[in-house]
């Protein structure tokens, strides 16, 4: 039990920051899914119960935004760009070749043991380098081949190691 | 803390004074794309250097040192596909492709001893012909940068840096010269349309507002940009984001505002961090808050990250979402201008449209009229990607034509591929084809062909693009982005999808074209919001211009371009084949096997048509049937 009033506790912290405002729920869940890394469903109805709204309401609102994850993430979040021009660039065999070197049986997207999760997104705004890829949102790779896939895999699992 | 207009004045003339004090200002692009490509390390590197051969390095303006070369970082330069790259001021030299190795060549030769490093220019790969300064290269000559004007040129981090490049200058023109009306009729004048997409005229929509009753008024700087395949708000956001402040302000002044948000994509972390560092700096500065320049107008601004939802670009769905709601759009009127954020009139105006207001107070909208076309005066800013040469962010003027925009400045298409169409304005927009290649770019010429301007995404496709396979790609995204509130919109995509996904499998009869171009007249007309109402553009104008081949799809089973993985066979010819292994190592299925030396073989259960082996293979051996 005390594992969880220690995750209540930061909740708190970060709906009192935002004064409860019902109008600062999006901001509310994006600094709780960066704390959990995806939003535990206690979670919704803790925040729910605290700006006075019902668990519909704040359920609504994280299955609208595509930010939002129901379930855990890994430890590696690798979002393959699928706008158009990393579409046109070929940006589905970079998908395929993440897809078979992790492993992951169709409609999975997280890795058994939660190191890695692989999605698709709409447009990183990167491209001039299409196709493009990022991890964890920060590092940016650009002109990807699913050769260059490889590559990045390696390094990321060598510093999983480490 | 600047309380006058004359305190704004004399930082100005201290900011120039350390200006002309450098002997060299280095400028390292920190774009996304360049920075990507490890252009901080090169600017650390450069630092380092110059520093350790004993020369004054100045790194902030303010910086005291005599006679510095100052390092700066900035702004996307625009010029992507040869990023990373460093530019030298005043003498415009532009270095392409840089690498953290060129950095001892460039001090020494460039920075020491004032030669050029001849190798790092840009070099014209057709003719062979090299350009030293930026300004030479087409790809650059043919701009003309009004709102990327300080993009590449100033450190955005450097609020000083702004402010002597002449940040707030309009600011304080609008505060101290004008009254709301006349700031107003000089935006009217200007003719300057929303940049977003929809090209509204911004000040007939100041005037709504300004009009609207309520003391309570808000502008919200719409910095969503979810269209796939653009990037120029998010360039201008993280290259120059004092001046979407400035303009945030000047139309706060002018419908007689006080508060304004961001809403800024959460895909853009370094938009989001350069905005909230120009929002501090200019509150310790007193360019924002309570009495600015001592005018006594107020004025706050406020970030909000959105959460990844396309159609939260249209405006109704925005303040929904800035409210802590689902991003769900509502029927107009009433207005945001009347009756917007909270009840209050609000103004959403784009990042683009808010980059153009400072030069407009400037300069004049007559100047700003002075560009572009009769209906679509000043310029735009496009960004360039797809198959062409040279990727990147241009600015041109309104009306310049397709050709121009894609030979002259794109270079033409990359790897030796043919022009076949480009895809114009993002989800919302068209494909136009070879015949629209004379067609001038402005708002209303392309309403005509049935494509829109958009935010400005410009996706050029070779001759090896299944432009069916492009209108269900569109289609996958607007289904998927859909909100679902209008039956037209949640139903209509969804089913165009399924005769499209019927259509690239094969499986296609003529019943469904029919029905196809049926559904997207009603989903055009039906739908309650812009995301419904444009989403079967590209449908529509692929089935107008590329008919022949759908009927391919349909009447012969066929993919003409090779790339609907139900209709087209990737094959070896055994003669041409040397056996020399790429291709089985580049697939990413693994779906190609064969003995060294010998004929290779694909397996077409694996295969994915990809299309990585026929672009790797040095002999032509993989063709498609």
């Amino acid at each position: 039990m005390e594992c969880a009033d220690r995750k209540f506790q930061k909740l708190q912290e970060i709906i009192s920051r935002h004064e409860a405002k019902v109008s600062h729920l999006i901001a509310i869940l994006q600094e709780v899914q960066e704390e959990y890394r995806y939003l535990p469903q206690e979670v919704m109805t803790y925040i729910a119960t605290a700006l006075n709204i019902s668990p519909a309401t704040v359920y609504g609102v994280a299955t609208f935004y595509a930010q939002f994850s129901l379930v855990p993430k890994g430890k590696y979040v690798i979002r393959v760009c699928d706008g158009t021009a990393c579409h046109v660039r070929g940006s589905e065999p970079i998908h395929f070749a993440l897809r078979q070197e992790l492993s992951l049986r169709p409609g999975q997207q997280t890795t058994d043991d939660l190191q890695f999760t692989v999605e698709t997104v709409s447009c990183l705004g990167a491209c001039g380098l299409a196709p493009v890829m990022t991890v964890n949102g920060e590092e940016v790779y650009g002109q990807m081949t699913p050769e260059g896939v490889m590559e990045v895999l390696a390094k990321l699992r060598g510093t999983a190691q480490a | 803390m600047l309380k006058s207009r004359e305190d704004l004045n004399l930082l100005y003339e201290e900011a120039r004074s350390y200006i002309k004090k450098e002997d060299m200002r280095i400028l390292v692009c920190a774009g996304t794309g360049c920075v990507a490509n490890g252009s901080l390390k090169i600017y650390e590197a450069l630092k380092e250097q110059i520093k350790n051969k004993g020369l004054a390095v100045k790194v902030e303006l303010v910086d005291d040192v005599p006679h510095p070369v100052a390092v700066n970082v900035s702004g996307c330069h625009g010029f992507c596909q040869m990023g990373p790259l460093v530019r030298f001021d005043p003498s415009g030299v532009l270095y392409c492709k840089v690498k953290e190795a060129d950095v001892a060549e460039i001090v020494e030769k460039h920075i020491i001893n004032k030669q050029i490093v001849e190798r790092l220019l840009y070099h014209n790969p057709v003719t062979g012909e090299t350009f030293t300064t930026q300004d030479e290269i087409p790809f650059y000559k043919e701009q003309i940068r009004v709102a990327l004007a300080n993009c590449g040129r100033i450190n955005p981090d450097d609020i000083n840096d702004c402010i002597a490049h002449g940040g707030y200058q309009a600011l304080a023109k609008v505060l101290f010269e004008m009254d709301p009306d006349s700031v107003i009729n000089e935006v009217v004048a200007s003719g300057l349309r929303g940049r977003g997409g929809g090209g509204f005229p911004t000040g007939r929509k100041w005037q709504f507002a300004k009009n609207a009753a309520g003391s309570k008024k808000y502008i919200i700087c719409n910095g969503d940009e979810g269209d796939p395949g653009a990037f120029m708000d998010r360039s201008v956001m993280e290259g120059d984001p004092h001046r979407v402040l400035e303009g945030m302000m000047i139309a706060g002044y002018a419908i007689g505002a006080d508060e304004g948000y961001i809403y800024v994509r959460a895909e853009y972390p370094l938009a989001v961090k350069r905005l909230r560092k120009a929002i501090a700096d200019a509150e310790k500065l007193g360019l924002l808050g309570e009495n600015i320049l001592g005018s006594g107008f107020n004025f706050r601004i406020h970030i909000k990250e959105g959460a990844g939802a396309f159609v939260c670009g249209e405006e109704t769905a925005l303040i929904a979402s800035i409210e802590g709601q689902r991003g769900m759009p509502r029927p107009r009127p009433p207005f945001p201008a009347v009756s917007g954020l909270w009840g209050c009139p609000t103004i959403i105006n784009n990042v683009e449209t808010l980059a153009n207001l400072a030069p407009i107070i400037l300069n004049g909208g007559a100047w700003f009229k002075g560009y572009g076309t009769e209906t679509s005066p000043g310029t735009k800013t496009f960004a360039l990607a797809g198959q062409v040469s040279h990727t990147g962010l241009v600015e041109v003027p309104m009306g310049m034509t397709l050709r121009d925009v894609v030979f002259k400045i794109g270079g033409g298409l990359r790897d030796g591929k043919k022009y076949k169409a480009v895809q114009i304005g993002g989800p919302s927009g068209g494909c136009l084809t070879e015949q629209h290649l004379d067609l001038p770019l402005d708002y209303d010429e392309l309403i005509k062909v049935g494509a829109m301007v958009g935010s400005g995404g410009l996706v050029v496709m070779g001759h090896d693009t299944c432009m069916v396979e492009v209108a269900k790609f569109f289609m996958g995204f607007v289904q998927n982005e859909s909100c679902g509130k209008c039956v037209p919109c949640r139903e209509g995509t969804k089913r165009m999808l399924e005769l499209l996904t019927k259509i690239t499998e094969g499986k296609g009869t003529p019943e469904d074209l029919a029905l196809l171009e049926e559904l997207a007249l009603i989903v055009k007309d039906g739908s309650l919001c812009g995301l419904g109402k444009t989403a079967p553009n590209p449908v529509l104008t692929t089935l107008r211009y590329f008919r022949q081949e759908y009927e391919a799809h349909v009447y012969e089973r066929k993919c003409p371009a090779g790339v609907c993985k139900a209709l087209a066979e990737y094959y070896i010819e055994a003669e041409k084949c040397k056996g020399c292994g790429l291709c089985a190592r580049v697939c990413p299925a693994s779906a190609i096997s064969g003995e060294k030396k010998q004929p290779h073989s694909i397996d077409l259960d694996k295969c994915l048509k990809c299309g990585t082996c026929i672009e790797k293979c040095k002999f032509g051996a993989i063709a498609i049937r």
